[in-house]
């Protein structure tokens, strides 16, 4: 298994004096560049009573700004040929624009317009709700397994407000936010020494960062609030919850554990990344083997680090979960006891070094093919530096899980205790007959997406 | 704490401030390729592109079949294919892959049986070797059929219970009635009664060369890989060609029919109509007026029902492409108190495409986009191998995707209006709305033009 490359990119960073953090990542392969910026907040940072704020929050970035009117964003991007979106975690809010090169100075400029000027009026405010509920209503209330598992199994392992509480908002809470909650919010959080501006692919350097300086330099700086930690000791016991599902067809399960603290070890925690792989990757995957082909217990089962299925995603705590969907005449519990066991075998014997090694193989080939992707390098390299102040990760992730050795899985399997997890049920209506039609088979997707614009 | 006022965020000295133009743009390079039909009948497609040390794989063997039981055959078929040879089974299937960083997946659907699947460029070898086995040798031990169909069953019912497949299937048969090209999902009695007996059968009859296209994309020589495959796939023969979907009739416009889904919380809005194939003449121009109609953010449609008035969360225009030509599709998610009203404000779109053409900022706005776009999304290895073997199934090849940029830019606002004028108009549309007609039935009989349940 020798001889699995490892990626370079070239990366420079730089402050503004309004304390805006700059990252440049010139790559030429392709005539196209990415724009984007991270702010550190995210939905563990709304207030009580305004669950689903950080994210509405977001939707009403993109209706305008001193120089843009509500409906210039999206046109002067599009007509830029150009795409964009943002994102919602519990850390950060995201915002991007691809474009291609000829239009950079544009995306700049706009990034800037909104970061020293959004407009906050009441009629984008009641639209946006509008839209946010519509959202919520395709994506969570109005299909089977919506928001499974990360709006359902987060109050089951956390306690406090922050890590427990729903980041697509109760429709009540939405419904009462107002235009001094958002400039309020903005104020807080949105000051430019708390984003990180990411600009990344067919840019020159010296250029980009003369045009970075002309857009984004007279943003007055403001204060940067202070970030509470979020740590919450971790369950004493294991805590069960059951949720009911009218739309579900067949039982599923969810089964939460904590992760160690990213920036105490990033080898630590990518042990587990290594370890979710390791469980459900491929057909002869641990997990896989045992529950979906051996013993026929599950239809589908998944594994991964962070609560959109992303590692290193957020700061503490941070969430392992995995899920099963299982038959209606197999139970709970022997699904449960079955990952148990194979998780203990993990944890006393250690993987195979080749099954480690094949497994490596396949995450880096992966991770390759998803940062060939310049938006999604763009936006690992922006979540790094914001997170960790270390985008360095970019490539420095690569290597440390090349070099994990089987000693640091079976500490971290050793480390998903049965007496310290969270267990989330679904249980399917009584009578879920056969709909009238049919579908595809689902799966692919391990974990849900983040909420977007 | 204290802040600004939401007037004073939205506000700077300043003022507005000028949006930067455009720079020249870098036009596509053309990158190395090959495109060749081999003695077996197979086409090749292999492009150069290095940015990471990966290849992305598709393979795309066209598989129509008019027996009622062809679609869950060929759904097992597809999710057993790659389960077992006379030389390999699952898992080893499963660890040759990963042990090179690579993965295969099969899909079925009307009209294609596709593999698609990525290795680190070392591995381009073994994947193509394991490639080759499951083509020639794909074994459908009678273990691995049984649990796959009761897997796939499981998946199944887990997919039907999706809003968007219901909707998509109501619009299948509203369109083509009961043509096999509607039978996107197998009956789950049907793939219970399926015998491994009946997917050898066919296999050996409809896994052949001859029609289909493989298409390697990466970090690669072209006529090294074409070579490779050449070789590797030698054996794969046959004497008859690839069973092609039957000919689809073309659509014509007629009522919306209303179906009714069980306590639905919003309802699913499907338009289509009649368009023309890429290789059409006007196929630029009908691509630039379905944009300015509803194919991106700053469409009329979607600034009307999302931005406007806040009636869904995403409405889309797209094309489906077919060898038999191309439909529009139009889609959005509705509240049921909002359907009947976005409705109208659909068909107003529509008839002002005919009374009010594209204007010349819409077209530059739509123009920019769909060069830009097509950019973006062929940068990466994936979206480029994913848009050569689309366009492969049509009879179109890579000079066609270098050539479309000119193509766009060549096309008049009267080429647009006429396309405007023909495809857009209401009376050409048919579809269905999904939802609960308890609630819907009243406001869309009021509107007309609605089927009732």
């Amino acid at each position: 298994m020798a001889g699995i490359p490892l990626p370079s990119v070239e990366l420079h960073r730089q402050r503004l004096p309004n304390g805006l953090r700059v990252v440049l990542s010139p790559d030429p392969t392709a005539p196209v560049v990415v724009v984007a910026v991270h702010y550190d907040v995210g939905f563990r940072s709304e207030p009580q009573g305004r669950t689903g704020f950080a994210h509405l929050f977001e939707h009403l970035m993109f209706q305008g700004s001193e120089s843009l009117d509500n409906r210039a964003y999206a046109r002067y991007v599009q007509s830029s040929g150009g795409t964009f979106n943002g994102s919602t975690h519990p850390d950060y809010t995201d915002y991007y624009e691809v474009v291609p090169s000829a239009a950079v100075e544009r995306a700049l400029f706009i990034e800037a317009d909104r970061m020293r000027a959004p407009r906050l009026t009441e009629e984008n405010l009641r639209n946006q709700i509008d839209v946010v509920k519509e959202e919520i209503r395709l994506n969570v209330l109005n299909k089977p397994y919506g928001g499974f598992p990360w709006i359902m199994l987060a109050p089951v392992l956390y306690d406090t407000f922050p890590n427990a509480h729903n980041g697509y908002g109760d429709f009540s809470e939405l419904d009462a936010a107002t235009v001094e909650d958002c400039a309020a919010f903005f104020d807080a959080y949105y000051a430019p020494g708390n984003a990180v501006l990411t600009v990344a692919g067919d840019i020159d350097v010296d250029t980009a960062i003369e045009l970075v300086h002309r857009y984004f330099a007279d943003i007055p700086a403001r204060p940067v609030p202070h970030r509470p930690s979020f740590a919450e000791p971790p369950p004493n016991q294991e805590r069960r919850h059951t949720h009911p599902d009218p739309h579900a067809p067949l039982p599923a399960l969810a089964i939460g554990y904590r992760l160690p603290d990213p920036a105490a070890g990033f080898l630590e925690y990518l042990s587990y990344e290594v370890l979710s792989a390791l469980l459900a990757d491929g057909d002869s995957a641990r997990l896989q083997q045992r529950l979906v082909h051996t013993d026929a217990l599950a239809a589908e089962v998944s594994a991964y680090c962070g609560v959109f299925g992303s590692p290193l995603d957020a700061r503490d705590p941070d969430t392992f979960t995995i899920t099963a969907v299982h038959p209606r005449q197999v139970e709970a519990d022997r699904v449960l006891a079955a990952a148990d066991e194979e998780i203990a075998r993990l944890a006393k014997d250690g993987p195979d070094p080749d099954e480690l090694a094949r497994i490596k193989a396949r995450w880096a080939a992966s991770l390759f093919r998803e940062h060939d992707r310049l938006v999604s390098r763009a936006m690992a390299i922006g979540a790094f530096e914001l997170l960790y102040g270390r985008p360095e990760l970019i490539t420095e992730m690569p290597a440390m899980v090349a070099a994990i050795e089987p000693e640091q899985i079976t500490a971290a399997a050793a480390g998903l205790p049965p007496d310290s997890r969270a267990v989330l049920l679904v249980q399917p209506a009584r009578n879920s007959p056969f709909p009238v039609s049919a579908g595809h088979p689902s799966g692919g997707r391990p974990a849900d997406a983040a909420p977007q614009r | 704490m204290l802040h600004r006022s939401a007037e004073q965020i939205g506000q700077t000295e300043l003022g507005p401030r000028p949006l930067p133009p455009l720079r020249a743009a870098r036009p596509l390079a053309a990158p190395a390729a090959a495109d060749t039909v081999l003695d077996s009948g197979l086409r090749v497609i292999a492009v150069r592109r290095p940015a990471v040390p990966m290849v992305e794989l598709r393979l795309e063997i066209p598989f129509g079949g008019t027996h009622r039981r062809h679609p869950a055959r060929a759904e097992v078929l597809a999710a057993t294919l790659l389960r077992g040879t006379s030389r390999r089974d699952r898992f080893t299937i499963d660890r040759t892959l990963a042990g090179v960083g690579a993965s295969l997946a099969a899909a079925v659907d009307p009209e294609h049986l596709s593999v698609s699947g990525s290795t680190l460029v070392s591995g381009l070898d073994t994947v193509l070797e394991v490639l080759s086995d499951a083509l020639t040798a794909a074994s459908y031990p009678t273990a691995e059929v049984t649990r796959e169909r009761a897997r796939l069953i499981e998946r199944l019912t887990v997919s039907r219970a999706q809003p968007r497949v219901i909707a998509r299937e109501a619009l299948q048969r509203r369109r083509y009635g009961n043509h096999p090209f509607t039978r996107e999902w197998p009956h789950p009695e049907d793939v219970a009664a399926v015998t491994p007996a009946a997917v050898r059968a066919l296999h050996r009859r409809a896994v052949v060369p001859g029609g289909s296209v493989l298409v390697l994309v990466g970090d690669l020589e072209p006529d090294w890989a074409v070579g490779m495959a050449e070789s590797i796939l030698a054996g794969w023969r046959a004497d008859h060609p690839a069973t092609e979907l039957a000919p689809l009739p073309p659509l014509s416009g007629a009522d919306l029919q209303l179906v009714h889904r069980d306590a639905a919380v919003q309802a699913q809005l499907r338009l289509s109509a009649q368009a023309v194939a890429r290789s059409d003449d006007r196929y630029p121009a009908v691509q630039l007026a379905n944009l300015v109609f509803g194919g991106y953010f700053s469409s009329r449609w979607v600034e009307n029902i999302r931005e406007d008035k806040g009636y869904t969360y995403g409405a889309h225009c797209g094309f489906e492409f077919t060898r038999y030509g191309a439909t529009l599709v139009a889609d959005a998610d509705t509240a049921n108190e909002v359907t009947a009203a976005a409705l109208l404000e659909t068909r107003y779109e529509q008839g002002r495409m005919v009374v009010a053409p594209p204007t010349e900022a819409e077209i530059d706005s739509a123009r920019q986009y769909a060069i830009g776009s097509l950019i973006i999304a062929t940068s990466s290895q994936r979206g480029l191998a994913g848009h050569l073997a689309t366009l492969a199934t049509l009879g179109l090849d890579l000079d066609w995707l270098l050539g479309h940029p000119a193509r766009l830019r060549a096309v008049t606002r009267e080429q647009v209006a006429e396309a405007a004028a023909e495809f857009f108009a209401p009376s050409r549309f048919t579809g269905v709305v999904v939802g609960d007609a308890t609630r819907l039935a009243g406001p869309l009989a009021a509107l007309g033009g609605v089927q009732l349940p």
